[in-house]
């Protein structure tokens, strides 16, 4: 349906959205790259010149990235782990017959609306302070020594909290996947005599990987990203200081801008790896 | 008026040229159907005509006016799309309105054109409700009905009863006849199915990949196909082609003889075999047979003939309703 | 189909499945309930759950020491004018991909997801110093720039997904109607993706109101908006249990609410069209 009209008329109208887009893209990403080569102190003395790769053997060799890739792998696993598992179950159980399930899924969705800053304050706050927290008087009530969460599980305490927001997206999309499954395959299975856990690892499983590995994707992504969660709960102490955390730090709170440009020239290339496979996975279904 | 003439048109979609120059005179009033397999280019022809896409290279003149570079809405044509393309958020009688609107007509003008429409098409009791209320034939007027309110010097008609069930379809293309007849517009109607082509055309136009095979009245094709891809395309059941010692015979590459132009005996006959299936549909009998010497046939004979699976017969072709081809699938 | 289940079947799967809705739920409600306790029943031992004096007290206390009000307006204006300017902009390009696409269309739509993914950190201090240099920094001007920016390429896809559910014909009957291609739009396209526009308008305030990366980071007092208020009670003053309930109430409240309307579009909108 194209004619030289319409053609025109598109990329006319298509142009604002690309060259807007092109413009956050490419300005950034050029000024980042170009900081990286210099040693750059904007409160101590400025712009000290070209140093070459040395910022980024300097960002990988600190004594704190290492044990932020570990930290970052470990909440991003941890939390993929979380809601991944607890995702298809709570998915399966939404998807059998019950009363009120409506208000079931309102229930289930709702910490995905909560702001970043709110959950991370409430659970830091009300439920795991020491003191005062619901956790706290629960360990109380068992006869158990309360627990410092965020400083003595600090990791865990973290992956808690993310994994809490995020479940509420992988149950979601994976409930929508279970919803479009063909229930005459299902029923063809228990003709042919397969039993509810073989027709669940044959059938609803296979079914699902396709839904689990785009939460997989997405989830990391965005995991990968994680920022209120920590600037709030433990400022990046306690272990818990993320790649992305590491980052922030270098290039606003202590003002090593070159450094901190290396490492988010690091933090481009690590996302751009996992972005190249959902790519692919929604380029396909493009086409379809 | 409604004259349309496509003259060296030619279209190309990337590496693959859908249409190669092809001329073409629509005359004014006339019925004009196109009629091909699928994919043999003659919505595409349709779309040129409309404007909805480009041409490669040569032009379109309507009415004596080239209109190549001429945008859709200023062609003057109307057209019904295969999925009737109604407005769905809009009550029958604004999309009925819908183009009178675009015109910039009044408001009182507009509402008069669309009631006369509307009882031409038996449509006046469903002007207020939407789209999604109707049935298919319903549906299929109000896109008539869209069409005809902007008084457009031609219709364009791509695959219009496609979407709708054998009987109303029938209704159908009885209606669209009807209503050309009443109006005198040029219309250009586009179809695969060689019934509609038959039926109501009063040209036809037979495409294949791009090219036109033949052009001309219903029965001029029945009778005079000029080759091979026509005398198979026209005429239900399709034409019987048979090939070797026959057609050597009678000093072609191919001969064709229509089911309909053969005489069935089970005493005596020039061609013998044996019925594999026949097909009882009360008025006609078609039989196919495995000939012995010849191939796979179809034969029509009128009205209940008591044959089955198994059964010997002979048949024997009507000498002057026998076709040839040459070896290029061009008639003798 | 589904097929009929044993009455006690279906008061297990109800039992379990409210059960696990309600623990999931549960901080949410433990953050209303306390809102509406005085400080010192809020760190009452043993906790009180619903039989305490109900009080609206933090609410007006909130808005009288810190301008609660400012904040949220802040939130408003940023969440909101990211989301219409970025409509304003994806519309035509939606349209364009859907109804006219071209060898390139695929390639653009992907490209244009793949910025979404880059990581707000690697580019942090260029936008920082952006901000300093053209007067933007907290001001909401500037966040409302930045956030239509990172959720324009969710706003384009989605569109892009409602449209390709238009058939092309529709248009194309207008176009041989005599509309202009504004008219087409306006009086064709536009009200039949009323429904996708409206769920892509919420999705996008939604994850503009949630935004907590670039509004902790451009902003100070003036611009601020609820992420950046809320996160100021990390410092002591979160221990006043019953008025970090109250804001956090206010702040999450009516993104809950237009959640709720938009669960479906969700997994449209997050998953790029992937899971249907």
């Amino acid at each position: 349906m194209a004619t030289r009209h319409s053609r025109s008329a598109a990329r006319l109208m298509m142009a604002p959205a690309v060259i807007l887009l092109l413009g956050w893209m490419l300005v950034p990403l050029t000024m980042t790259l170009f900081f990286s080569f210099k040693k750059y102190l904007p409160l101590r003395g400025g712009d000290l010149g070209w140093v070459g790769f040395d910022n980024y053997t300097r960002f990988v060799t600190s004594s704190s990235f290492w044990p932020s890739v570990l930290t970052t792998l470990i909440i991003v696993g941890g939390v993929l782990l979380i809601t991944v598992v607890l995702g298809v179950l709570l998915a399966i159980l939404l998807d059998q017959p019950m009363w009120g399930q409506g208000i079931v899924r309102i229930l289930v969705i709702a910490p995905f609306f909560v702001m970043p800053t709110v959950s991370a304050l409430v659970w830091k706050n009300m439920f795991m302070d020491p003191v005062n927290g619901l956790l706290a008087h629960l360990w109380k009530f068992f006869g158990a020594q309360p627990v410092e969460w965020l400083s003595d599980a600090s990791i865990f305490s973290i992956v808690l909290i993310v994994a809490w927001q995020w479940l509420p997206f992988a149950t979601l999309i994976l409930l929508t996947s279970i919803q479009s499954l063909d229930s005459e395959q299902l029923e063809a299975a228990e003709m042919d005599g397969a039993p509810p856990l073989a027709r669940f690892g044959f059938i609803t499983l296979p079914h699902l990987s396709r839904a689990i590995t785009i939460v997989v994707l997405i989830q990391t992504i965005f995991l990968l990203a994680i920022f209120a969660e920590i600037f709030v709960t433990t400022g990046g102490s306690f272990g818990t200081r993320t790649l992305t955390y590491l980052i922030f730090q270098r290039v606003l709170e202590s003002q090593n801008v070159g450094l901190g440009s290396a490492g988010g020239v690091y933090a481009i290339i690590l996302a751009n790896i996992v972005a190249l496979f959902l790519m692919r996975i929604v380029g396909k279904n493009l086409d379809a | 008026m409604g004259r349309i003439v496509l003259d060296k048109v030619k279209k190309i979609f990337g590496d693959i040229t859908v249409i190669p120059p092809l001329d073409l005179e629509i005359n004014d009033g006339e019925f004009v159907v196109f009629v091909g397999p699928s994919g043999c280019g003659k919505s595409t022809l349709l779309r040129l005509i409309a404007g909805l896409e480009d041409i490669t290279s040569g032009h379109v003149e309507i009415d004596g006016v080239n209109a190549t570079d001429v945008p859709p809405a200023k062609r003057r044509l109307a057209m019904v799309f295969q999925s009737y393309a109604l407005y769905p958020h809009m009550s029958v009688r604004k999309n009925i309105a819908f183009p009178l609107r675009m015109a910039g007509l009044e408001k009182a003008e507009q509402d008069r054109k669309v009631e006369a429409a509307a009882s031409v098409l038996n449509l006046t009791d469903y002007l207020d409700r939407r789209p999604g209320q109707l049935s298919g034939g319903q549906r299929q007027r109000v896109a008539i009905g869209r069409a005809i309110v902007r008084e457009p010097a031609a219709f364009l008609f791509d695959e219009p009863l496609s979407n709708l069930d054998a009987a109303l379809r029938g209704n159908m293309r009885l209606e669209i006849t009807e209503l050309h007849q009443t109006l005198k517009t040029t219309m250009v109607y586009v179809t695969h199915d060689q019934v509609e082509a038959m039926t109501m055309a009063d040209k036809i136009v037979v495409l294949n990949e791009g090219r036109i095979e033949q052009v001309g009245s219903p029965l001029d094709l029945y009778r005079h196909p000029a080759n091979l891809f026509v005398a198979g395309f026209i005429g239900s059941p399709r034409m019987n082609l048979i090939e070797g010692a026959e057609a050597t015979r009678r000093d072609a590459a191919t001969i064709g003889v229509r089911p309909e132009h053969m005489t069935l005996s089970t005493e005596a006959g020039d061609w013998t075999g044996t019925v594999g299936v026949a097909e009882h549909l009360g008025s006609d009998t078609f039989v196919h047979v495995q000939l012995d010497d010849v191939g796979p046939v179809t034969a029509r004979a009128s009205g209940e003939i008591s044959l089955g699976h198994g059964d010997r017969v002979h048949l024997t072709p009507d000498p002057a309703q026998i076709y040839r081809f040459d070896a290029a699938g061009s008639a003798l | 189909m589904a097929r009929a289940v044993t009455t006690q079947r279906k008061t297990i799967n109800t039992t379990v499945a409210w059960g696990i809705g309600l623990l999931i739920f549960f901080p949410i409600l433990w953050t209303i309930l306390t809102s509406f306790k005085t400080e010192a029943q809020a760190i009452n031992d043993p906790p009180l759950f619903l039989f305490f004096d109900w009080t609206l007290e933090n609410y007006t206390v909130v808005q009288e020491r810190s301008d609660y009000m400012r904040f949220l307006w802040n939130s408003v204006i940023i969440a909101g004018g990211s989301t219409l300017l970025g409509i304003i902009i994806a519309v035509p390009a939606a349209w364009s991909m859907a109804f006219v696409p071209s060898r390139r269309t695929k390639d653009i739509l992907l490209w244009m997801l793949s910025t979404k993914m880059l990581p707000a950190v690697g580019v942090l201090y260029p936008i920082y110093l952006m901000f300093i240099q053209l007067g933007l920094l907290d001001t909401r001007i500037g966040l409302t720039l930045v956030l239509m920016l990172i959720n324009l390429p969710i706003i384009v896809w989605m569109l892009y997904t409602y449209f390709k559910e238009i058939p092309g014909e529709i248009l194309e009957a207008a176009r041989m109607d005599g509309a202009t291609l504004r008219e087409e739009i306006l009086y064709v396209l536009t009200p039949m993706a009323v429904p996708g526009i409206a769920s892509t308008v919420l999705l996008n305030i939604i994850l503009a109101w949630n935004e907590a990366f670039w509004t902790l980071n451009l902003t100070a007092a003036k611009a601020a908006p609820l992420t950046a208020f809320i996160a100021s009670y990390s410092s002591p003053e979160g221990l006043f249990y019953a008025k970090l309930s109250a804001a956090s109430t206010m702040a999450i409240a009516p993104i809950l609410i237009m959640g709720w309307f938009s669960q479906k579009q969700l997994v449209r909108g997050l998953t790029f069209g992937a899971v249907k």
